[in-house]
């Protein structure tokens, strides 16, 4: 079904799709929307899914964890300050080996107070052992949100899923949407080690230095499998629905000198800009990374790299940045852009790209 | 040969132990007496959320467990949304599984009310049972918001200055189906309450006093007897409420007719050995206010 959505109900109408058994969630602009339409689908009874209306983010995340390990579906929507709010319980998700869903509507952190989009909040959650992936559109949102709930539950990985999209910029935008039925294509949930009273164990017990980097490699190693898991689902999505993910999107890059890395709803500005440099005679690409945890092999190559930071880790850089660097050793020209919604246009990139200084770090607005 | 062993059961529990032997508890430690009779008075079809606290620790370690029912240890803050969500869980899938949250004073009155007011404000089909040994036990007895007035902890080496939190009355304000609170000295009573708690639906409260040895400084083989002292003197008052029916126990509605001298509780355990006289006079005066509002409340005043 062809309609018209912002990123915020994109999200809600997939998570009415995948009908999880539980929804626990806390209001917080930008966010607000997912779960007002979610508490609607409830109440109207398109969607057959116990809403929990709890008390803060930390009990959202709490309440999901409880719920998950009886062995149903689950998932909650948050973002910024209530991401760090439940940051506790969003490394006992992973630790617990909890497929939970959670959208994350970037947005900056204070202070001052400001609601605008950044991606400092979900990427200080990149060690806690989420699988983190950025969209771009209202389009990507819901696909990303019904992938995600497959992904995370499936036997290889059980890890949760964090579907990441911009505040604003994103969230609260009307695009083209989509709505597809997606039958079969999340499978029933089977969670192997579910709470079960006729076959008691303990959760969490206290767990020896002799053991616990074990239990830690396990994530690490599911992780590692969650690559194969992701690839298979995108594909799977891609025959079922037509629409193709991979781990970047990838805008020209083919024969490109110059290539704009960047994240989120940038990557879209970053191919207008791309058309203009090709114009003028640039050999320019954009890629947008997609997924950040895993983090992606990225196709470099030998090209001039620009990489646009909407986020950052005082004291080091830029996260996607240094994470490249880290990566594949190569250097870049690192913009800090987009901090807190300040605007950065497609004219803005081509800048970047054509007054590129491989090697530096620049604050768009600041040192320019 | 005939073995002659008698097994004494507690009349109206199970025979059956969900705790095994020899678990790492302290000696003397009523807090696990109480978790054994909650467990015989509730059954195998239970499922115990733990945050931090001295349960955390008895249930052994992994990958060993002390407990044959289901414990899902959560982290401090977290146990009643923990188990919020769990009983949302249980009743989309049509079970009946009883959900008990288990948590310390220290889980409860101060870190994670929050998160229990919000579990009891939804009516989440849960019972949060909070044991209070009125300090941070498992850390080695830093102060709690439950910690009396006058009492020495690792953090209040010259006494505790500040009262005992209220947390009755602010549960109370809830307005529940169904609180109570019990003491580890009066299994009886204290398994009743469970089995009764446990027949309502909606979410239920117990506040029951868990004496410790090590930390209110005692001999371990006095833990009872510290436990029914504290109710005699009707510092620890016992009773039931649903909803705004409240029903005063035995054991305290004797203390209130014939109360055991408060200095008799204070002089059994070291903690209370710099205790000042203005500190006396302010339990004193906590307790008779206690008693006078339980009371009124119970004649319908």
């Amino acid at each position: 079904m062809l309609t018209i959505s912002t990123g915020n109900n994109a999200v809600a109408a997939a998570v009415r799709q995948a009908i999880p058994a539980v929804v626990a969630a806390y209001p917080i602009t930008p966010q607000t929307e997912i779960v007002e339409q979610i508490a609607n689908y409830v109440t109207n009874g398109s969607l057959k899914s116990k809403y929990i209306p709890v008390e803060s983010e930390h009990s959202a995340m709490a309440a999901c964890i409880g719920a998950s390990i009886t062995g149903i579906r689950t998932f909650t929507a948050t973002s910024s300050h209530g991401l760090l709010y439940m940051h506790e319980m969003v490394n006992w998700a992973a630790g617990a080996r909890l497929p939970i869903v959670m959208a994350n509507v970037n947005r900056a952190l204070g202070p001052g107070w400001n609601v605008w989009a950044e991606h400092t909040d979900s990427l200080q959650a990149r060690d806690t052992g989420w699988l983190q992936v950025y969209v771009a559109t209202v389009q990507e949102a819901y696909d990303a949100t019904i992938m995600a709930f497959r992904i995370a539950e499936d036997r290889r990985v059980y890890l949760p899923v964090m579907i990441n999209l911009d505040g604003f910029s994103l969230s609260h935008i009307t695009q083209q949407l989509e709505e597809s039925e997606i039958g079969d294509f999340i499978p029933p949930l089977m969670l192997d080690h579910a709470i079960d009273t006729k076959a008691p164990a303990g959760y969490g017990c206290m767990t020896p230095s002799t053991d616990y980097f074990r239990i830690r490699y396990d994530i690490e190693r599911s992780m590692r499998d969650s690559v194969a898991v992701i690839r298979e689902t995108e594909d799977a999505f891609a025959t079922k629905f037509g629409r193709k993910y991979s781990w970047t999107e990838n805008y020209r890059c083919e024969d490109a000198e110059v290539l704009v890395l960047s994240m989120g709803t940038l990557g879209k500005e970053a191919e207008v800009a791309v058309d203009i440099l090709r114009d003028e005679g640039v050999k320019a690409g954009a890629m947008r990374v997609r997924w950040i945890r895993p983090f992606p092999e990225l196709d470099l190559g030998d090209r001039e790299l620009v990489v646009i930071d909407r986020n950052y880790s005082f004291g080091f850089g830029g996260i996607l940045a240094s994470s490249i660097r880290a990566k594949t050793g190569r250097q870049c020209y690192n913009v800090i852009a987009g901090i807190g919604g300040q605007e950065v246009t497609y004219n803005d990139i081509a800048g970047f790209i054509r007054n590129r200084r491989i090697g530096e770090e620049t604050w768009f607005g600041v040192d320019a | 040969m005939t073995d002659i062993r008698v097994q004494i059961v507690m009349s109206g529990t199970s025979a059956t132990e969900y705790i095994c032997k020899c678990t790492s508890a302290c000696a003397g430690c009523s807090s696990s007496l109480i978790l054994r009779h909650v467990l015989k008075a509730a059954g195998p079809d239970t499922v115990l959320v733990v945050p931090a606290c001295c349960t955390s620790v008895l249930q052994g370690v992994w990958p060993n467990t002390a407990f044959n029912i289901p414990v899902y240890n959560v982290a401090f803050a977290a146990a009643a949304a923990v188990a919020s969500g769990m009983a949302a869980a249980f009743e989309s899938m049509g079970k009946n599984t009883n959900v008990i949250a288990y948590a310390g004073d220290g889980g409860t009155v101060d870190i994670g009310i929050q998160a229990l007011s919000g579990a009891l404000e939804r009516e989440t089909n849960f019972l949060y049972i909070c044991y209070d040994n009125e300090a941070y036990g498992n850390t080695g007895m830093q102060r709690s918001g439950s910690t009396p007035i006058g009492a020495r902890t690792t953090t209040t080496p010259g006494g505790k200055v500040h009262k005992k939190k209220d947390l009755d009355r602010i549960i109370a304000a809830h307005n529940l189906p169904y609180m109570a609170t019990a003491c580890s000295a009066y299994p009886q009573d204290l398994a009743k309450k469970v089995q009764k708690a446990l027949s309502i639906k909606g979410p239920k409260f117990m506040h029951i006093l868990a004496p410790c040895p090590p930390g209110w400084r005692y001999d371990a083989s006095k833990t009872i007897e510290v436990g029914k002292m504290a109710v005699k003197t009707g510092l620890w008052a016992m009773y039931e409420r649903e909803y705004d029916l409240l029903t005063i126990s035995g054991p305290t509605k004797a203390a209130m007719i014939k109360p055991a001298p408060l200095e008799d509780y204070f002089k059994m355990q070291g903690r209370f050995s710099g205790l000042k006289e203005e500190q006396v006079k302010t339990v004193r005066g906590e307790m008779e206010r206690n008693l006078r509002m339980l009371k009124a409340e119970a004649e319908g005043c």
